[in-house]
């Protein structure tokens, strides 16, 4: 095999694409030809550099995607994929929640604001900013507090729509967690139990009460989110 | 397909290469924050045509989606990604002997650099085959171009970035 012949050859060698027979002679011109040798040990060279792990971007723990990062980018793509998916259904219009419940709902417009980094359409801290911002927006005025004097200060609210209707979505923060509340005003003749579930790590609680109709939502522990909600009663 | 069957189909066949999926594009958009869009947007689009994926290879198949998600992104938004690609005339026949690259002298930031500057067909040959391991049938299938030309295309990927290395950036020619 001349040099010409081989050179053509080398990259397909490095990558392990040649035929048998192909791959026999290039390794017996490798032995007598020093400048294509070279050109091999570049390529390893080359290769080897571009393992180091600084190469292969990882998603960053992105608020923008989700908040619940625990370690490793496995874990994220799996949660990030989860919302990517309700997401996609939710575009696609056709998504059919596993069981069509406001639970789901909830669930589903939570992930959709963490995601999009879309968590409120006014941002303050201050509860006489982000009540009146919800008049006109809405056909009731939702009750606005704010609670920083116990760990879980306001940070705005954005309108929501769950299962058709337009509902106020506040946004509370307990350090790093999120918390998002719905509220819409209470049908008549509903329940004032209060329910607690757990769906895809994140915790709800649902109750009425005061008139309203209540969901809190967060990744923060069961434990806190209800001391917050009992703040909410 | 019903929903539910489809959706676990998703998860087990697609949703796996998230990572690879995010690192392609991270590389031929350029950026964390595009890369995001893009990839959000490619699995939008492959959940949404999902019923039209018979193969095995959900690999393949959601790199090629992201793959022109991505070129769609970075064609709409005029983005000058793209290093000028006027030196064409590199040419492989004739060309000196490289220098031998020490591994231990890579200069990491420039290997970076160079690749963010190749041409987006030879970036991309390469990140599919030193990042992803893929083959060179796998990469054609991704990139809609024969065998041949994804073994020309890394040679050229190679010999740009061994270049830039060595440096020896071939502008003007002075080794």
């Amino acid at each position: 095999m001349t040099c010409d012949q081989a050179r053509v050859l080398l990259d397909a060698f490095v990558d392990n694409e040649l035929g048998v027979s192909d791959s026999v002679n290039v390794e017996a011109h490798l032995k007598s030809c020093a400048g294509c040798l070279r050109v091999v040990e570049n390529h390893q060279a080359l290769r080897q550099a571009m393992q180091d792990e600084s190469f292969y971007f990882q998603p960053r723990p992105a608020a923008r995607l989700i908040p619940v990062m625990k370690g490793s980018g496995r874990v994220f793509a799996a949660v990030a994929i989860a919302a990517s998916l309700l997401i996609a259904g939710f575009l696609a219009g056709r998504w059919q929640p596993r069981d069509n419940t406001a639970e789901q709902a909830i669930l589903d417009s939570h992930l959709r604001a963490l995601m999009s980094g879309h968590l409120a359409d006014v941002e303050s801290t201050d509860q006489h900013t982000v009540k009146p911002w919800f008049a006109g927006k809405l056909d009731f005025s939702p009750p606005v507090n704010d609670f920083a004097q116990q760990g879980f200060p306001l940070a705005g609210g954005r309108v929501d729509s769950i299962q058709g209707r337009q509902v106020a979505a506040l946004m509370y923060r307990r350090n790093r967690h999120v918390i998002n509340v719905y509220v819409w005003p209470a049908a008549a003749g509903g329940t004032s139990r209060t329910d607690k579930s757990s769906n895809r790590g994140y915790n709800i609680i649902h109750w009425s009460g005061s008139g309203f109709e209540w969901w809190v939502i967060s990744d923060l522990n069961s434990g806190e989110l209800e001391q917050f909600s009992a703040l909410l009663r | 397909m019903q929903e539910t069957n489809k959706r676990a189909l998703f998860e087990s066949l697609v949703v796996p290469h998230l990572a690879a999926s995010y690192n392609l594009a991270r590389w031929l958009t350029g950026s964390d924050h595009d890369a995001e869009d893009v990839v959000q947007e490619a699995y939008l689009r492959a959940y949404r045509f999902f019923e039209g994926f018979h193969g095995a290879d959900g690999r393949s198949w959601i790199l090629a989606i992201v793959r022109n998600a991505c070129y769609t992104f970075v064609r709409q938004n005029r983005r000058k990604l793209v290093a000028i690609d006027d030196e064409v005339a590199e040419l492989r026949d004739g060309r000196p002997t490289p220098e031998a690259l020490r591994l231990a002298d890579v200069d990491r930031m420039l290997l970076r650099e160079a690749i963010q500057a190749l041409p987006e067909e030879f970036r991309e040959a390469i990140i599919l085959r030193e990042l992803e391991g893929l083959s060179y049938k796998e990469i054609g299938a991704i990139t809609g171009v024969p065998i041949g030309t994804v073994m020309s295309r890394l040679a050229r990927a190679r010999e740009r970035l061994e270049r830039a290395l060595a440096g020896r950036v071939s502008r003007g020619g002075a080794a």
